[in-house]
């Protein structure tokens, strides 16, 4: 268990250290989710246009 | 080789290349990053000096490196873009950019929260950390700019040109650290003498550092198709693709 404690604790500097590695996996996190988010929207957008564009004939 | 430059030009292709690429590119950055944490937090000694604070290098310096790196990609985009107005060139400009200002957000947080415990300040007016604030502010300006013009084509031109006179920022951020005293140490790896710095820490450096180039070229393909479909909305292979 000392062990784990010695690893969270990092010689004292565990605010900085865990903080450095927390914020950096927060906005890769972020970089991550927006994008697919966004795909998906964009992919369910573009095929509902496309099956609207087929009732009215193609002609939009 | 010049046949293929154009067909990676052509947006189907791109967009098939790159969907069949991703899942390769996004595991290998998975296991790097995994390997990399373990080593840098775990299997890597403490610093005799700084302690366990040492291990912010091993997100600070890979970070860092991505800034400088995502410019001279979108910078080089940017020429090409300019001189043979190729349509990707443009998209994967607009894909870096969020991606750079994201990472050098990184390496700007994880300096000061290394520098407070280290050098006693959060922050101070030194050459290397505020030429990396001015390479923030051209990421932001660049995708200001960018949103803020109408006109695609007007919109890609001058973003492409901010981006490359915003480049002389680079070499200053490198060399600053030679240039001005700074409370910035000078570099250890990237010189042409032996890297200064121990095997058990070079090695999850340069894990994390494979790492975060690969997040970026994941990141990047996924952003800029998402760019891709919604520029080619109107023609046949996304309707094809999407119906």
């Amino acid at each position: 268990m000392n062990g784990l404690n010695d690893f969270l604790n990092m010689g004292g500097y565990a605010f900085y250290v865990w903080g450095s590695y927390g914020i950096t996996l927060l906005v890769l996190a972020v970089n991550l989710v927006v994008p697919m988010i966004n795909e998906r929207k964009l992919l369910n957008d573009l095929a509902r246009r496309a099956r609207a564009d087929r009732h009215s004939g193609g002609n939009l | 080789m010049w046949v293929w430059f154009h067909k990676l030009g052509s947006p189907p292709y791109f967009y098939r290349l790159s969907g069949r690429l991703m899942p390769w590119l996004g595991w290998s950055c998975a296991l790097l990053l995994i390997a990399g944490l373990i080593g840098g937090l775990i299997l890597s000694p403490p610093d005799y000096q700084q302690g366990d604070s040492v291990r912010i290098i091993y997100i600070h310096v890979p970070s860092a490196w991505m800034s400088m790196f995502i410019y001279m990609v979108m910078a080089v985009a940017a020429a090409i873009g300019l001189i043979w107005r190729i349509k990707i060139s443009d998209v994967m400009i607009t894909a870096s950019a969020p991606i750079g200002a994201s990472f050098t957000f990184i390496a700007l947080v994880t300096g000061s929260l290394w520098g407070k415990p280290m050098w006693g300040t959060w922050w101070v007016w030194d050459a290397r950390l505020t030429s990396e604030l001015i390479l923030l502010f051209l990421y932001f300006g660049y995708m200001a700019l960018h949103t803020a013009i109408e006109d695609p084509r007007i919109a890609a031109k001058a973003g492409a040109i901010l981006v490359l006179v915003g480049a002389v920022n680079i070499p200053i951020i490198h060399y600053s650290v030679e240039w001005w005293s700074t409370l910035h140490q000078g570099a250890t790896v990237a010189k042409f003498d032996k890297p200064s710095i121990h095997l058990s820490m070079l090695i999850p450096l340069l894990l994390m550092a494979g790492a975060f180039k690969l997040f970026y070229v994941v990141n990047v393909l996924k952003r800029a198709r998402c760019e891709l479909l919604v520029r080619e909305r109107r023609s046949a292979w996304v309707r094809e693709l999407v119906s």
